[in-house]
């Protein structure tokens, strides 16, 4: 995964609340066995649009998207994440996600920013015209007109995405707690144990 | 003396492997459910890394989202190809990968093959108290049962292959409690459709919703997964239903629920996980079960939704303007004009089925309607689709099979069917669909296509009718 600290570019100006995963990548582009690709299947609906946000030539390879409330809700496919990351997203900005996607969004190096509307809307206005900066580190979010906002994100994404850590290598370090909680679930619970084992 | 804990607590609490600085806990997954789409690129991850998979005893595979619900063997007995390339590809993937890892795996042609959210507990794999997970949203369903299930992403699939855990948050706490009894005509579909229109599609956001209440107590076991399995549509990370003696019939003596005095230690301990009295909640939602009508929504979010008897909301009576922007978009989308009576609304198409509306109960529900009538002209394409192999052959033993085609819908071999348009059961664009399934989103059916979720004898009122329709018109 490639590590995230400074985004800085053209954001593309959504703005849509409830912009669910068959929106971001409708079902259709499911039916692969691999994740590359999947960019070309982007928002699909919302580009059938000739004069779409996403195909301006301005916005074209654009590294962040700006969106309304609950932006990734529906459907857990992580598909939605790879097609944003294939089309060059590497940060989402947006009053709320879905809790899939949002995890969805770190496991692939794509930063979720949380902003209250108000400033979303700033951001919004700002990205018609000028590009928009976004640093993990200090968890800010500037414009070229001294706006600075602050956001939230778990200490934990935080050092993923800084690092760009790949999330099984992690766990495995606790392999030794892991035999230790089998060990107890097998003695405490064990009719856990599917009956028909073959 | 501890203090008194909810029933998500109680669950979170048994499976925590440990706990880091931040409050984020690795969490044992009992049981992992893994279908064609969202594993693909998990196990060739697994391949790539030269990982094996940590517990294949706790991981059961099935296939259900591509497989066509058309006959699967010839009349000679041979396995039908898959015509669509892509999809065949998806299936074939999974058919190799279970065994190379040493998976159940239950085939496209074995009897007790399904959509996997009706499976799991149908094959008593699923179990209260469990934490389950697969790759798929509506995973919430198992929650019915008194489980906490939740879908994950393929890269979490490959995470609980490898590791069988995941890293999680805590969730915060809701309770959606239904009171009192429901009126005739209302079905578990509707007190869930009602309740996400109350709620909203991201009312539930960061929260597990345990749905407690005279009316949910009431519900059996199929209602109970019905309710749970849209808990993602109000925003929540899972839906859980205490377990009880309804749940423990339920389940008692299938193929892998626990057996003999596993079984008598399993139910006191299952008896252990409701919430304590004076437990509390984060946030609390009453709802009234005498304010439910049957439900149908008329837009293209599953908070869009109306009594029966209601009409096409007009965009301008939304006080949130974004809201109003989203309601416009789906008016012009679903090609309704405000004011228009839901029950004027006519329907191309009716779809029985998904992991929302596909078990014993929805089939007998949807028969009863339709038993002696006929399917409308103006219906063009009418499919039932029972939830897996066993659903099928109960329904069939009962006759429902028959009801269905002398009405003149279909009646299909299991799979998730035209819940989502990744199978060849889709809808036209610009036609309307009576659908039981649990998404109404711009093209989710198919590019297009227009969907009014509904309960099954809603959508079975509608095939005979030709629009949406009150169904308490037409019981006897
Ligand atoms: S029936 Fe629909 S919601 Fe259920 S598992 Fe299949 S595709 Fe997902």
């Amino acid at each position: 995964m490639t590590p995230l600290e400074k985004v800085e570019g053209r954001a593309i100006p959504l703005g849509l609340k409830n912009v669910d995963t068959d929106v971001i990548i409708p079902a259709h582009w499911l039916k692969t066995t691999s994740r590359e690709g999947m960019g070309r299947g982007a928002f699909e609906s919302l580009r059938a649009d000739p004069d779409n946000l996403f195909d301006r030539p301005e916005n074209k390879g654009a590294p962040i998207l700006i969106a309304g409330d609950n932006f990734g809700c529906g459907s857990s496919r992580e598909h939605a994440a790879w097609a944003l990351g294939d089309l060059g997203i590497r940060v989402v900005i947006a009053p709320s996600y879905s809790d899939i996607f949002s995890g969805n969004a770190v496991k692939n190096g794509i930063l979720p920013v949380v902003l209250p509307q108000a400033a979303v809307d700033r951001l919004i206005e700002v990205a018609a015209t000028d590009p928009i900066q976004v640093d993990l580190d200090t968890q800010t979010v500037t414009t070229p007109f001294q706006d600075r906002f602050t956001f939230e994100i778990d200490p934990f994404r935080k050092m993923c995405l800084l690092g760009g850590l790949d999330e099984i290598s992690l766990t495995e370090k606790s392999g030794g707690a892991i035999d230790a909680y089998e060990a107890k679930l097998a003695a405490e619970r064990p009719w856990l144990q599917p009956a028909l084992t073959e | 003396m501890t203090r008194p804990r909810t029933l998500y607590e109680k669950i979170w609490d048994a499976h925590v492997v440990e706990q880091r600085p931040d409050g984020t806990c690795l969490i044992f997954i009992d049981r992992h459910l893994v279908h064609e789409v969202t594993s693909p690129q998990a196990f060739a991850g697994l391949r790539a890394s030269g990982r094996t998979v940590r517990r294949p005893d706790l991981t059961l595979a099935v296939p259900d989202h591509n497989l066509p619900t058309t006959a699967r063997r010839d009349a000679a007995g041979n396995r039908l190809p898959i015509a669509d390339p892509e999809s065949a590809a998806q299936l074939a993937a999974l058919e190799k990968n279970a065994p190379e890892y040493g998976i159940r795996y239950i085939d496209a042609v074995a009897p007790e093959q399904g959509i996997v959210h009706v499976v799991g507990p149908e094959q008593g794999f699923s179990l209260p108290g469990t934490t389950i997970v697969c790759g798929d949203s509506h995973t919430a369903c198992h929650g019915g049962i008194g489980a906490l299930a939740f879908g994950i992403g393929t890269s979490e699939v490959e995470h609980v292959l490898a590791t069988q855990t995941l890293l999680l948050q805590p969730a915060k706490t809701m309770e959606v409690r239904v009171d009192g009894d429901v009126g005739p005509g209302v079905s578990a579909k509707d007190i869930i459709l009602h309740i996400t229109g109350v709620i909203g599609a991201a009312g539930g956001t960061g929260h597990v919703i345990e749905y407690t209440g005279s009316a949910i107590r009431g519900l059996s076991i199929e209602g109970r997964l019905t309710v749970s399995n849209m808990a993602i549509e109000g925003g929540a990370r899972a839906g859980l239903i205490a377990p009880d003696d309804v749940t423990f019939a339920y389940l008692k003596g299938r193929p892998y629920a626990p057996k003999g005095a596993d079984w008598e230690a399993a139910v006191a301990y299952w008896r252990s996980l409701a919430t304590d009295p004076g437990a509390s909640y984060d946030k609390t939602v009453v709802i009234d079960a005498a304010d439910i009508a049957p439900s149908v929504t008329w837009g293209t979010s599953p908070e869009d939704v109306v009594p029966i008897t209601g009409i096409v909301p007009d965009p301008a009576s939304f006080a949130d303007p974004s809201k109003q922007a989203a309601a416009a978009k789906s008016l012009a989308y679903m090609g309704l004009e405000p004011g228009t009576r839901m029950q004027d609304v006519a329907i191309e198409n009716i779809f029985i089925g998904s992991c929302t509306n596909s078990r014993i109960e929805d089939m007998r529900a949807a028969a009863a309607v339709i038993k002696g009538r006929k399917k409308a002209d103006n219906v063009r394409w009418a499919i039932v689709v029972p939830g897996s192999g066993l659903v099928k052959a109960q329904a069939e033993a009962e006759g429902l099979d028959r009801i269905f085609i002398d009405a003149g819908l279909e009646w299909r071999e299991p799979g998730c069917s035209a819940c989502l348009a990744m199978n060849p059961d889709k809808v036209p664009a610009g036609e309307r669909c009576a659908s039981t399934s649990n998404r109404n989103f711009v093209g989710r059916q198919g590019p297009g296509s227009r969907t009014h979720l509904v309960s099954p004898a809603m959508a079975a009122a509608a095939a005979v009718t030709g629009k949406l329709t009150d169904v308490r018109e037409l019981m006897g």
